[in-house]
């Protein structure tokens, strides 16, 4: 994992095999993946096989950045699949003039995603703000808004299914720059910046700093309340804008459906990428793997005739496995 | 002090306080909501949550946490609905052995491999799902309405659903095997401290595993009553139960820390979020205001957050005082 970050990691003396393997498992098992693929499933290296698997990845990805920093700070989210509900609601209402008319379309689509983002990152804020405030635990703080928030989403289109063909607004989902699907650049961009975020930047090395131990990280300083803060925030944006993905995708908004069960994919790339989920250790980059390992294990064996149902047995396996791995590895 | 002393009261009794407020609205507002029909629908809906938040009890008790309870329930609900042809007590004891099957998994994951329990039972959850979509081909399976088996959800024992009385017995075993058993006292001792548990030479890890596999058990009997209750085994059934379970433990006064806990306080955290959604049928049939559905999980939500404010608010003046 190139961006593996710890205060305490131990130097390697010598270059070993086995250490590099266990080390790097991860990326070993990606590109064990690939090769197996190459060798055994037809038409695998084609540009529409690569851009399914990242198309379909690309918004677990993008929640799981935002969770990728939560777990860092040694907490969860359970509230992003209905941030993302709360978000895929918002921007139809005002893009489709139902909540309010703005003539202009460019604008009326502009103000709907910002809306909708923005939105979603005030709940995360709330749930930084449950969790600083009040000292409630990320688990149960975030569950608060994992009941309410899809009602609220619910509630505010009445549970109707808000169906839509706006050019100007699905380009997020359907749209291509240089051949490479919008939502994935957004995706490998969000990564970048948030490992950079994780690697270089003081607000970075606070995150870790209060994983590692918190209490140390209040004594020598550190604002621990205003970072969680805003990683909570930093998560409901994530959901925000992978909400916006999911209904583009979809041409509608079902908000009893965008984004149901993505915390526990989220938190599942998370734990195969090798971050360590009680907190102090995180990588992005890890989590982007373990994100692609989980979706090209299913591709694999869907495309060799497996059933999705064992496909769900072998994902359970590998995450039991990937966490067990890396427990191993370090002790 | 006297402030101390009655946020004491209303956290320590909380739940049943706000319990009893609302069958008192109800009872003052609608004419038929303590009439035997309602009384005994909401009981039997809601015996299915119960169990599964007695088995959530438990283990959140150990300061573990149990994810795969819903799609444990699935799994147990397709099981019992594929062998309900040969009788109550086949289909019964399949539904529960398929739940007991997860839960043990979930405790050699957990005990054996020392997997954290939120990624262990997370996993578990997938694998359930799978396998109860497997067994069920991907539908719902329609149980066998020959025999007894619809009994079980359908049927009353002196005008008492015979859920309901399901549920009263395994909270009265629960209850005393919490408080007057060395596992019930060894449960909260681990939550307590699990380390220092160990160092006293209780047997940490075999009630851990007992505990996960109590919840397992439990989860496959709450999906036995589902599939006799609504006549099918349900393989998507289940989502969010879990997350569920643990609002109404965490309503009930428990502390996902651990080591505190009571099991009547979570039965009262059942029904009064189970209440919520009745009373919310009860207004909307008067006609004053139209409420849709989607109103209770915000109101669920909110619940729960002025329960869990409630709490972090008493365990800071405690710690000061």
């Amino acid at each position: 994992m190139s961006d593996t970050t710890s205060p305490k990691m131990p130097v390697a003396n010598s270059f070993n095999i086995g250490a590099f393997i266990t080390k790097h498992a991860t990326l070993v098992a990606l590109f064990g993946l690939i090769a197996f693929n190459m060798a055994f499933t037809n038409h695998f290296l084609s540009m529409q096989t690569l851009n399914v698997n990242l198309t379909q990845v690309a918004t677990i990805v993008i929640v799981g950045v935002g969770m990728t920093l939560v777990i860092a700070t040694g907490g969860i989210d359970l509230s992003v699949g209905s941030m993302m509900a709360i978000s895929g609601a918002i921007a139809p209402l005002i893009f489709l003039g139902t909540a309010v008319k703005i003539s202009e379309i460019h604008l009326a689509v502009a103000v709907g995603m910002i809306v909708a983002v923005v939105a979603a990152g005030a709940f995360g804020w709330f749930n930084g703000w449950l969790i600083t405030r009040f000292r409630i635990q990320p688990i149960i703080a975030t569950l608060v808004l994992f009941i309410a928030g899809r009602g609220i989403a619910q509630v505010s289109t009445n549970g109707n299914l808000q169906p839509f063909k706006l050019a100007q607004f699905q380009w997020i989902g359907l749209g291509r720059w240089f051949g490479i699907p919008v939502q994935v650049v957004i995706m490998v961009a969000l990564v970048a910046i948030a490992a950079w975020i994780l690697r270089r930047s003081l607000f970075g090395r606070q995150i870790l700093a209060i994983g590692g131990n918190e209490n140390a990280a209040r004594l020598s300083g550190i604002p621990v309340a205003r970072v969680k803060r805003w990683v909570y925030c930093i998560s409901g944006l994530c959901s925000g804008i992978a909400g916006l993905v999911v209904i583009a995708i979809n041409s509608s908004s079902d908000a009893n459906l965008v984004g149901l069960g993505m915390e526990l994919d989220a938190i599942a790339a998370v734990a195969v990428g090798g971050t360590l989920l009680s907190g102090g250790r995180a990588t992005v980059t890890g989590t982007l793997i373990g994100a692609l390992i989980i979706q090209l294990v299913r591709y694999t064996l869907l495309a060799n005739g497996v059933n999705d149902d064992v496909a769900k047995l072998v994902k359970a396996a590998l995450i039991v496995l990937a966490v067990w791995l890396q427990r191993h590895g370090r002790s | 002090m006297k402030k101390t002393s009655l946020l004491a009261l209303l956290s320590s009794q909380g739940v049943l306080i706000a319990l009893a407020l609302l069958i008192l609205f109800g009872w003052l507002r609608y004419d038929n909501f303590l009439g035997l029909f309602n009384i005994s629908t909401v009981l039997r809906y809601n015996s299915m949550f119960a169990l599964v938040a007695l088995g959530m009890c438990f283990v959140i008790m150990t300061g573990g946490i149990d994810l795969s309870v819903g799609s444990t329930a699935a799994l147990g609900s397709v099981v019992s609905a594929l062998l309900s042809p040969y009788g109550m007590l086949v289909g019964t004891l399949g539904g529960v052995a398929a739940g007991l099957c997860i839960g043990i998994l979930n405790g050699v994951v957990i005990v054996r491999l020392r997997i954290l329990p939120f990624i262990a039972t997370l996993a578990t959850m997938l694998a359930a799902n799978g396998t109860a979509l497997l067994l069920a081909q991907d539908q719902t399976v329609s149980v066998s309405y020959d025999g007894t088996f619809i009994n079980l959800g359908q049927g009353d024992f002196y005008n008492i659903p015979i859920p309901a009385l399901i549920a009263v017995v395994a909270y009265l075993i629960g209850s005393l095997v919490l408080n007057f058993t060395s596992t019930g006292r060894t449960v909260l001792a681990i939550g307590g401290n699990e380390d220092a548990s160990r160092l006293m030479g209780l047997p940490v890890n075999r009630v851990k595993f007992l505990v996960y596999a109590l919840s397992g058990g439990l989860a496959g009997l709450a999906g036995v009553i589902l599939a006799s209750q609504f006549g099918a085994g349900q393989p998507i059934e289940g989502v969010g139960w879990e997350l569920f379970a643990i609002a109404s433990v965490v309503v009930g006064g428990t502390l996902l820390t651990g080591g505190v806990g009571s099991v009547g306080a979570t039965l009262a955290g059942v029904m009064l979020l189970g209440l919520i959604f009745n009373v919310l049928n009860f207004e909307n049939g008067l006609g004053w205001i139209s409420l849709s559905a989607y109103w209770q999980s915000v109101i669920r939500g909110l619940f729960l957050l002025a329960v869990v404010i409630l709490q972090s608010r008493l365990a800071t003046k405690e710690s000061t005082a």
